[in-house]
Parts: structure tokens; C-alpha cells; sequence
């Protein structure tokens, strides 16, 4: 019977508004088997799972999970038949404590009535199954990143289900709490479940996982075993394209210092202590470390939209104290939340493109002048390469990789010296990637500055001329991009943790 | 080296918890500083007499704003509770006469006890209710709009009802074993209490039970924290949601029966404006607008404070235009502090 696979999904296809998100995917997990699921961001990984969970429905293909089709309705109905999962982005309730969350859907309870007491025990003895030691009673906020995600992986663990995905479950873990959740899917592979476990850290999943499917824009590409697999051989799968050729060739110039950062803190959480740094002319300096360790709340306090607890920040050896003053002194940024900070959804390309440089595209009078929109519009479509019918096409419309270049368009047309850019090319396809790189290196030639937060080590390691890494809200230390290597990354990621 | 760090995160860390402290009982410093205002000019205020009056009004509306309470905690809002509650006492009003009043509307129907018309009410009051949860849960309206055309909606019914039952004069006349619900009252040693005050009692223990200790309760909080999370976790987001409207509606309904017994009278204006110091009574008491947080404790000490104001305002006899006024002011702070609560600092 070893032969037999406990969940089968075959031809699955999946489409929303404008984007064919899954093509015919297959992916097959044998009972006791660790199975990654690998492809660059927006290959469709997620997708597939909320396909599988039940809360997105599939278009086309079938789901076989021990013999039987099923098609779930909602999440309730696939964690009663087995399938338990941990989101990327984590579903918590806030304001409830650990157990609460925890049991949420399923109190223990009599009659209408939730037992607490019983429910106090249950959750100490999962905790303790992970050598953990959370107090069930505390307010889920009032818990670090790392901590959340650990309760996170605590819930879908503690449904005994056969199936449990782990969508990018150590995203923000330290290395003990990774190796705790690694000691939990050996045994729960001993124990006959099929794990799927969806990691962007190729390392992980080849120390975790028995076999892997690889995926590609929607598609199917390839599984096979972790044992004949390499890391060289992984990423070709998953970007089809040599390693040499995923970052273009770079020969900026690097000149004077132009911002001075010194002993920066914030008032409110997460409190960045103390982080000085420089930054010069033609230079592409990448910002590393967890999710939550402070990167984007740097950039934003730069731009002065963070009140500063203490510390100074200077451009060109002139301090800058607010908001007003960053854009004086020519300083733009790209923020990371493309859909909830960056565009407007319901605006076109055009009035996207001009919305922080209206002052520039005015007439003598001082109303918008049409004409300077339409050409300034006309220029960032042209400069940046922005596959569009027309300038009055909503920008909801595009693809997150064009709408990514029309939010570039906007930051350019404020002429910035030094531009912030955080997560640049988060969920967008290889393609674009590759051109925003490009762009990212032309501007850094032209002499700019190039400020840029990026999770994936790969983007830092071959972009960055220097790699600031953030730890815990504080700087761990600078590294050269020439020779700093993924695991020098890692170590300073995890310094104050 | 590092000393200077730690010294700086403490004291940023202390002041941070004052004002943590400030923004959690911000409001209850001020509403206690204009009680001691109150008292200072009026200081007859403080009797057992005029407690036992607050206490009295107060009553009603705290039934009302235990089931708006619950509505605002699943995220959602409800402008419509004023006028289920009028239209729970017409239905019970006009229902209740006593059969010796020459006006009755239904002069020969035998005489009810008042648990069947109350009943009725409820029932009334919990279809309409399951309408409107229906509207939010699964057509997705937002709920201000939803219970703001379901305002309109039963204002409408509850007028129709009205004009047809008794021609647009007021409902009165009512039967003495009713409005003695309400109005009555039984004494321990020289204190009186009013019964309608141990209705609000029961209910708020109820309520208290309901939110802290049933499975509903708990998945009410998860839904309005969180209810992406509560949809992943199995939880039958329309059912929870359902459920606590259908609770409101038959607080309405009580209320509705118990405040035309109070008054001893009904017309379609009956609940006028109950909604908005509903609503205002448990933002003050802490009910966060966001959903999620709120206790019932907070909901009684709203009211309660609320209550105490407006009666203490009219007891100095300040002008009515001016009451308006201050608890204008108290509602906008109350908000305020509680948005800067939740509001991501940066």
C-alpha cells in the first residue's frame, strides 16, 4: 500500500479578474511524507493551498484525500476532514488571549457553555509539546512576531489533521523555535501525516523535506526527491532561468555620502534603537532581516513620518525633521503594501502617475495643467515600460508587476535623489523583477541613491553594493554585497532575537 | 554602553503606560469630575431619592444598549434599536388596555396577560431582526446603511400600525398589572427599588454570561476582531452573526414592553433617539466602533454615567439647548480617546 498517496490534486486551475493563477496543477502527498511546495512568489503556491482548504473554490481539476473526491466548501469543512493548514499572513484575533485563538471554532465546551478550565489544561499541554512556554492567558497582541506565528503553528498542529500545510511557517521564527517546529513534523510524519510545507529558504526545505514540486507561474514544473536535488538545480527549476542571469550587471559608481542616519529611534512600537548608517551617492545599500525587525519603519522614519524618540537624520550634512523636509531634500519612497499604501485603486494611470508631483504639472495659473499630465504620464509609461491600453486605464486593472512600475513612475517624477524603496518587487513575476532591477542599477549609475528592504536574501545579496541588516528594531551590522553570503545574513537577522 | 539605551527604553516605557493608563480611564476621571461639578452646585443631588429615579430611567436603556453592545462588538452598528423599541411598546400598549377604558382600541378582546402581548413583540421584533443580519451577513451591506434603511423600514410598519389601531392618538388607558411591571416597586427597609431595575439586572448578568462564558459569546469577539481568522478557524461567521441580532431584537422587545408600561403610555414616537445614547452609552463604556473589544461592565457604567448626567443636567436646571451641548462634547471625547486607543501610532 505504499504506493498510495494521501491526497491527490490533479489539473487544478484557478482564475480571478484578469490573471490565470493556477494552470493545470498537480501535487501529490504520500502518507508520512514531508512534501515542499517551491516557486517564486506569485507562482501560485498559496493559491493552490486555499484551493485545497477550502477557501478559495477551483475552477477545473479534482482533490482526492485518502481515495475519496472532495471538494471543500469553507475552511469548517476541511479541518473537520482532516486538512489543517497555517496561513502565510496569520489570522489572529487580537484582542482574544492564546487559548481563545487557539480553540477558536472549536471551544471545548457543555451545551452551549465554553469550559475554560478544560481548555486551560488542553492549551498547556500543546504548548508544552513544543517546549514552549506561552502563558495560554495573554492577549495575542501583546505577543512578538515570532511568537504569534508559534501559536499559529500550535493551532493547526493541535487538530490532529492528516494533512497540514505550512504556508512560509518560519518566516519570523528564530532558530530554536524552527527547530522545535521541525522536531514536531518529524514526529508528525512518523505518525502517518502528509505535510505540505511551502518555504522560500531552499536550505530548509532540503534539510525538512522528502520530496518537492516546484512551481512556476501557475504551473507545474517539476517534483522530485529532496535527495537528488541540489540548491543550483532547485533554482533553475523555479525561475528558469542560470543563476548568473537572474540580477543584471551593475557598474554604478559610488560617490560622496549624501544621507547620514545617527542613534535613530522611534516613540512608538516597534522602538528602532539606535540606528545610524550612511548612505552615498550611486550606491544601492539593501536593508535585511525578519519580518518585524524594523526595516520598513527606517525608511518611513526617514521620510519623516514616524515622530523620533531621538536621533538625527541628515542629508548632505543638513538635518531633516519632518515630512516636508525629506521631499525638500528630494527623498521618495515606494512603499510595500502595494494595494493599501500605494495605489488608488479606483483612479486611472494617469492621475496614479502625477499624484505626488501635481505642483510640477501645473499651468501659469496654478491649475493642473492636462497637458503636462497626459506627458509626464506618457514619459513614466514609456521610461518604465508599463504594459497599458491607455494612460486612462485603472490602475486596478494591471498586473501587480505594472502597477509596481507605474508607483516607480510616480517616485521618479518627484526627481528624487534618494529614493526609499521598500519590498520593490514583492508578488510581482520574474519579468518584472528583471526590469526593476534594471532600473534600480540605471538610477544608482545616474548617481542616486537606492534605499531598498527586500526579504529575499537572493534580490540582497545581488543588488546591494552594501546589505544593512536589522535586527529586533536595531542595526546588526553592515555587510559588503560582494561577499556576504546567506547564512552571514541569517546570523545578523537572529543577533538580538 | 548600553545603560543609557535601557534608561531611555524605561522612561519612554513609563510614559507610555501613563498614557496607556490616561487613555483607559480618561473618561471616567472627567464624567467623575463633572458629578463632583454637579454635586458641588446642587448638593441635594446625592439622595437615595434621586439615585433610585437614575436608576429607574436608566433601566430600559441599558437593555437596549446590551443588544447594541453586542452588535458593535461583531464590527457592526445599529441605528435601528430606537424604533424596534418603539414599536415593541405600541404592539404591547395596544394590546394592553385595561378593559374598563373607554377608548379601547380592541374594546372586546378579553383582557391578556401581559407575558402574551410581550411575546408577540419579541417574535415581531426577532423577524425583523432576522432581516437585518441577513442584509449584513449575507448581501454584505454595510451595517450603518443596513440598520439606517432598516430604521426607516420599521418606523414606517410601527406608523402604518399606529395610525390604523388607534388614529394617531396616543395608546394609553393601559392595563394596571402591566404598567405596575415597570412602574412598581417593593422596599428593603426604607429603600425603595423599583422592579424594572431588577429586570436590567437580570439582563445584564444574562448579557454578562452570554458574552464571557457560551461559545457564542466567544466567537462574537473573534468575528468582530478578526473574521478573516474566525472564517479560517471553521467558525460559521453568518450564524454568529445572525444569532446576535436576533439577541438585540428581543432586548428591543423588552425594552420596547417595559417602556411604554414605564411612561404608561405609547405613541410612533415612542424610542425616538434611543439608538444614538445607545450607542453613545457603550462607546463611552468602552465598546470599541472597530469591533472586538468591550465588556459588559463597560456598557452598565455608560449607561449608568450617561444616565447620571442627563438627569443631573436637567436636576440644575440647565438649558435643555446647552444639555445638548455637553453631552455632545462627552460622546466626541469618548470617541476620541477611544480612537487613539486602536490607532496604529507612528
Amino acid at each position: 500500500m505504499a504506493e498510495e498517496y494521501l491526497l491527490e490534486m490533479k489539473g487544478i486551475s484557478k482564475s480571478f479578474p484578469g490573471v490565470q493563477a493556477l494552470k493545470g496543477v498537480q501535487l501529490r502527498v504520500r502518507p508520512g511524507e514531508v512534501h515542499a511546495l517551491m516557486g517564486e512568489n506569485g507562482a501560485g503556491k498559496s493559491t493552490l493551498m486555499k484551493c485545497l482548504f477550502g477557501i478559495y473554490q477551483k475552477d477545473e481539476g479534482e482533490i482526492l484525500f485518502q481515495g475519496q473526491s472532495v471538494d471543500f466548501a469553507n475552511p469548517s469543512q476541511a479541518l473537520r476532514a482532516g486538512v489543517a493548514m497555517v496561513q502565510q499572513e496569520l489570522e489572529q484575533v487580537p484582542h482574544q488571549n492564546v487559548m481563545d485563538n487557539i480553540w477558536l471554532g472549536r471551544y471545548p465546551h457543555k451545551g452551549p457553555f465554553v469550559r475554560d478550565k478544560e481548555m486551560y489544561e488542553k492549551t498547556v499541554a500543546v504548548i508544552r509539546d513544543f517546549n514552549m512556554n506561552i502563558d495560554p492567558r495573554t492577549r495575542i497582541n501583546q505577543l512578538s512576531v515570532s511568537m504569534k506565528q508559534m501559536v499559529d503553528i500550535i493551532k493547526a498542529v493541535s487538530y490532529h489533521a492528516r494533512i497540514i500545510v505550512f504556508d512560509e511557517p518560519t518566516s519570523s521564527l528564530t532558530e530554536r523555535e524552527t527547530e522545535a517546529l521541525f522536531e514536531i513534523i518529524r514526529r508528525l510524519k512518523r505518525d502517518g501525516c502528509g505535510i505540505i510545507y511551502i518555504s522560500h529558504k531552499i536550505d530548509e526545505v532540503l534539510t525538512i523535506a522528502d520530496r518537492v514540486t516546484v512551481m512556476r507561474d501557475g504551473m507545474w514544473v517539476a517534483t522530485e526527491d529532496t535527495k537528488d536535488m541540489s540548491t543550483e538545480t532547485l533554482i533553475r527549476l523555479m525561475v528558469n532561468r542560470e543563476m548568473e542571469n537572474r540580477f543584471p550587471p551593475k557598474h554604478n559608481t559610488i560617490g560622496d555620502v549624501v544621507l547620514q542616519v545617527e542613534d535613530l529611534q522611534t516613540f512608538y512600537p516597534p522602538h528602532l534603537n539606535k540606528v545610524s548608517f550612511e548612505a552615498r551617492a550611486g550606491e544601492i545599500l539593501g536593508i535585511g532581516g525578519l519580518v518585524g525587525s524594523g526595516r520598513s519603519e527606517l525608511l518611513e522614519s526617514i521620510l519623516g513620518l514616524r515622530k523620533l524618540a531621538g536621533g538625527k537624520i541628515r542629508v548632505r550634512g543638513k538635518e531633516i525633521r519632518s515630512n516636508r523636509d525629506a521631499r525638500e531634500n528630494r527623498i521618495a519612497m515606494v512603499t510595500e503594501e502595494r494595494r493599501e499604501t500605494g495605489i488608488f485603486p479606483l483612479l486611472d494611470i494617469r492621475w496614479n502617475t502625477v499624484a505626488s508631483s501635481l505642483k510640477k504639472n501645473v499651468n501659469k495659473l496654478g491649475f493642473v495643467s492636462l497637458a503636462k499630465v497626459r506627458e509626464n504620464t506618457q514619459w513614466a509609461i514609456d521610461t518604465l515600460r508599463v504594459k497599458t491600453a491607455s494612460q486612462r486605464t485603472l490602475i486596478r486593472n494591471l498586473s501587480g508587476g505594472n502597477q509596481q512600475k507605474v508607483l516607480l513612475g510616480r517616485c521618479l517624477l518627484q526627481e528624487p535623489d534618494i529614493l526609499l524603496l521598500d519590498e520593490p518587487t514583492r508578488g510581482i513575476d520574474v519579468g518584472a523583477k528583471y526590469e526593476i532591477y534594471q532600473l534600480m542599477i540605471q538610477l544608482a549609475q545616474q548617481g542616486k541613491t537606492i534605499i531598498f528592504v527586500s526579504s529575499e536574501m537572493p534580490e540582497l545579496l545581488g543588488l546591494a553594493d552594501r546589505i544593512l541588516v536589522m535586527s529586533n528594531a536595531r542595526n546588526a551590522g553592515i555587510l559588503d554585497g560582494e561577499t556576504a553570503t546567506q547564512e552571514e545574513i541569517l546570523k545578523l537577522a537572529t543577533r538580538y532575537v | 554602553m548600553d545603560k543609557k539605551v535601557v534608561e531611555r527604553t524605561n522612561t519612554l516605557g513609563s510614559s507610555q503606560r501613563a498614557r496607556q493608563f490616561f487613555m483607559q480611564y480618561a473618561i471616567y476621571l472627567v464624567l467623575f469630575c463633572v458629578i463632583l461639578v454637579i454635586v458641588f452646585m446642587e448638593p441635594t443631588f446625592l439622595s437615595v431619592r434621586n439615585i433610585t429615579f437614575i436608576l429607574q430611567q436608566a433601566a430600559t436603556k441599558l437593555i437596549i444598549a446590551l443588544g447594541v453592545a453586542g452588535i458593535l462588538v461583531l464590527g457592526g452598528t445599529d441605528l435601528s434599536s430606537g424604533r424596534m423599541v418603539g414599536l415593541a411598546g405600541i404592539i404591547c400598549a395596544s394590546l394592553l388596555q385595561d378593559p374598563t377604558y373607554s377608548l379601547r382600541i380592541y374594546a372586546t378582546m378579553p383582557q391578556l396577560a401581559p407575558i402574551l402581548p410581550l411575546l408577540l413583540a419579541v417574535v415581531i421584533c426577532i423577524i425583523f431582526s432576522i432581516g437585518h443580519s441577513i442584509l449584513v451577513s449575507v448581501l454584505r451591506i454595510a451595517p450603518f446603511i443596513a440598520s439606517l434603511g432598516m430604521q426607516m423600514i420599521v418606523y414606517g410598519c410601527m406608523s402604518l400600525y399606529f395610525d390604523a389601531a388607534s388614529h394617531s392618538s396616543p395608546i394609553g388607558g393601559l392595563d394596571p398589572r402591566y404598567t405596575n411591571l415597570a412602574q412598581g416597586s417593593f422596599y428593603i427597609g426604607d429603600i425603595r427599588i423599583p422592579y424594572i431595575v431588577i429586570y436590567a439586572i437580570i439582563a445584564a448578568v444574562l448579557f454578562w454570561v452570554l458574552w464571557n462564558r457560551t461559545r457564542l459569546g466567544r466567537n462574537m469577539f473573534a468575528v468582530g476582531g478578526n473574521q478573516e481568522a474566525a472564517i479560517v478557524s471553521g467558525v460559521n461567521v453568518k450564524v454568529v452573526i445572525l444569532l446576535i441580532y436576533l439577541i438585540a431584537g428581543a432586548s428591543y422587545a423588552l425594552a420596547g414592553f417595559l417602556d411604554a408600561a414605564r411612561t404608561g403610555s405609547a405613541t410612533n414616537a415612542l424610542g425616538d433617539g434611543y439608538e444614538l445614547d445607545a450607542i453613545a452609552a457603550c462607546v463611552v463604556g468602552g465598546v470599541s466602533m472597530r469591533g472586538g473589544v468591550g465588556k459588559i461592565s463597560g456598557v452598565v457604567i455608560g449607561v449608568l454615567i450617561f444616565q447620571v448626567i442627563n438627569y443631573g443636567l436637567v436636576y440644575m436646571n440647565v438649558n435643555t439647548y446647552v444639555q445638548y451641548i455637553i453631552k455632545g462634547m462627552i460622546i466626541i471625547f469618548a470617541i476620541a480617546v477611544d480612537t487613539q486607543k486602536y490607532i496604529k501610532k507612528r
